[in-house]
């Protein structure tokens, strides 16, 4: 078990090193986080009215959700790029843990989610976002977004794992992924929006992952509004997707990478 | 016992460190290998030689635990490939034909990388890292990222990662393909080094003049089977011997029969009577034997020519094609 964690840290550690040197990458979780939280405040907040609050304290759980949600397709490009070059067949005839190269990467990942969480967080702070319920519940608000980047990137694995190369990784990514991170409640109050959008952008679970951080943030969560049940019990919901998405797309993960090892 | 994850009982007495029977393998309806058996004694050096496509590659992954067999049977260190895949992981070392080490990090922090997944603790991974680049001629290039390393470099950098634990077994995949001339005499060096310490070594290659320089033994695949196997001299013998070519000065008509003692199988003359050719048994001293007696018949030789078959040849002889797949001319 220990050589099995300590395979996991050295991968990790490897990953980490790929972030600091690949430019793209680096700026996913760095510079696009200011960029998105900037634009996102000045310009959207110039037009949107938010009911109950200002528009930067509306955004900010948003502008995680958003950041955090498209910054999780690394994992199917890192992965997909490690598979299509020859590094994983040099780590399969070394003596080490199989399961190191999927859960270094994940962790990798979620350290680099943490990076990309804490930019946007001191971006906004400086912009004049406040969290009002206290140091606990907006620490427990930033948890549940670690836990949904987490379990996001296992099903971004499992893209990365079928890919053919990490440009279509990144292809069919941005297809899954820009969708879910913008048919939801992260930029835009949805009360207004057409019944059917509504319904899905109330069931999207970043919607579920925002409203649960408004709350605990105390900022405005206009969507509490909402009849439908993820968006009356957010954190529950949120919870439930989570440990969902890793329960489904972790074990999926594991039996695609080695039906793709196999030969 | 160095280190607490490398740990292999190396095979003992005449237990050969590389075995295969009958492997066989096909991808959809292309059959890679059809019944390869090979053998490689514990510390020796054994060539595979064959063209692109013969099936060394997947030879080499099937032995390495990278593939599974269709059918057939493969120990190395005396550990069934298959069945004991991670105690023949801690006994192998493997340099691939493909790029396998990390282009975005450093020729050094590759090496550590290999150690500490092979299990070396951290200060053990990095004194063997520092040893290795050294000891490679890339002590200088250490700290510059792996993705500008010249090719050369880069083979280097593999082959060291290949025996940063110093494994028994070693497998190389076309260690030199895409070098230039240079390179490739400076890596048959490294290679060279690397079974100094008594490893074996299974190489795979194209090239007949590197299975000829460094391997003890020769084994010849084509189209997913061994079809000759031997050292590089028995393997020459088995095309027949060396080839006479004598030209004289003016045509002698008692030339022929002064050469008869040497040769084996009847003497061609050519239209002009000046040149002969014949199969010889034996090259050695020849030369010298063929001129005296031919001065004693009264010839007059201007050249004498005793060409030694080469592994090319061999290959022609073996297979009908050149290791390029070049059809043989027909002479």
């Amino acid at each position: 078990m220990t050589r099995r964690l300590r395979d996991v840290a050295v991968l990790t550690w490897r990953n980490l090193l790929h972030i600091r040197r690949e430019p793209m990458q680096l700026s996913d979780a760095t510079i696009q986080p200011v960029l998105f939280t900037l634009l996102f405040v000045y310009v959207f907040g110039a037009g949107i009215v938010v009911p109950g609050g200002r528009y930067v304290d509306f955004a900010l759980a948003g502008l995680l959700a958003l950041n955090l949600t498209t910054s999780s397709m690394g994992t199917a490009v890192g992965l997909s790029t490690d598979l299509n070059g020859g590094i994983v067949d040099r780590f399969r005839t070394l003596p080490m843990s199989r399961a190191a190269v999927l859960v270094g990467r994940s962790l990798a990942d979620l350290l680099t989610a943490l990076l990309c969480m804490s930019i946007v967080a001191v971006t906004g702070y400086a912009i004049g976002w406040r969290p009002e319920n206290g140091v606990a519940s907006a620490l427990a608000g930033f948890a549940i977004f670690l836990f949904f980047s987490y379990g996001l990137s296992w099903a971004c694995a499992c893209i990365g794992i079928t890919s053919k190369g990490p440009e279509s990784a990144q292809g069919v990514g941005l297809v899954l992924i820009f969708p879910l991170a913008f048919v939801s409640n992260a930029l835009v109050p949805t009360q207004h929006m057409p019944a059917v959008l509504r319904a899905i952008t109330s069931w999207n679970p970043v919607s579920a992952v925002t409203a649960a951080a408004r709350e605990l943030f105390g900022n405005p969560n206009p969507s509490a509004a909402i009849q439908a049940w993820p968006m009356q019990h957010p954190v529950e919901a949120s919870l439930l997707w989570c440990v969902a998405l890793v329960a489904l797309f972790g074990p999926l993960a594991a039996h695609l990478y080695r039906r793709r090892i196999t030969e | 016992m160095r280190y607490g994850r490398t740990v292999t009982s190396l095979p003992t007495g005449k237990e050969p460190a590389i075995e295969a029977h009958g492997l066989e393998k096909r991808f959809g309806s292309t059959v890679a290998l059809a019944g390869l058996d090979l053998e490689a004694p514990t510390g020796s050096i054994l060539g595979v030689l064959g063209p692109n496509g013969a099936g060394k590659t997947t030879a080499v992954r099937i032995l390495t635990t990278l593939a599974a067999p269709d059918a057939g049977t493969a120990r190395v260190a005396g550990l069934d490939v298959v069945r004991d895949a991670a105690a023949v992981r801690r006994a192998i070392g493997v340099a691939a034909q493909d790029a396998t080490l990390d282009q975005v990090l450093t020729g050094r922090q590759n090496l550590v990388l290999v150690g500490r997944l092979s299990g070396l603790g951290r200060r053990e991974a990095r004194a063997r890292a520092t040893e290795l680049l050294s000891r490679f001629e890339l002590a200088d290039a250490g700290n510059r990222l792996l993705r500008e390393y010249s090719g050369g470099m880069r083979r280097r950098l593999d082959l060291a990662a290949s025996i940063v634990t110093r494994p028994p077994v070693l497998f190389l995949d076309e260690p030199t393909t895409g070098l230039d001339p240079t390179s490739r005499v400076r890596m048959w060096g490294v290679i060279r080094e690397l079974v100094a310490d008594g490893a074996t070594l299974l190489l795979t290659t194209q090239y007949l003049d590197e299975a000829d320089e460094l391997a003890d033994r020769i084994l010849v695949v084509d189209h997913g089977r061994s079809i000759a196997d031997g050292t590089a001299a028995e393997l020459k013998a088995r095309t027949g011997g060396a080839r006479l070519e004598v030209t004289l000065a003016g045509p002698t008509d008692s030339a022929a029969a002064a050469l008869a003692p040497f040769v084996s199988g009847s003497v061609h003359t050519s239209h002009d009577g000046r040149r002969l050719r014949a199969a010889v048994g034996n090259g050695d001293g020849l030369a010298t034997a063929v001129v005296r007696a031919l001065d004693a018949a009264g010839a007059v030789v201007d050249d004498v020519q005793v060409h030694r078959p080469s592994l090319d040849d061999v290959f022609f002889a073996l297979t009908g094609h050149g290791p390029d797949g070049t059809e043989l001319e027909a002479a």
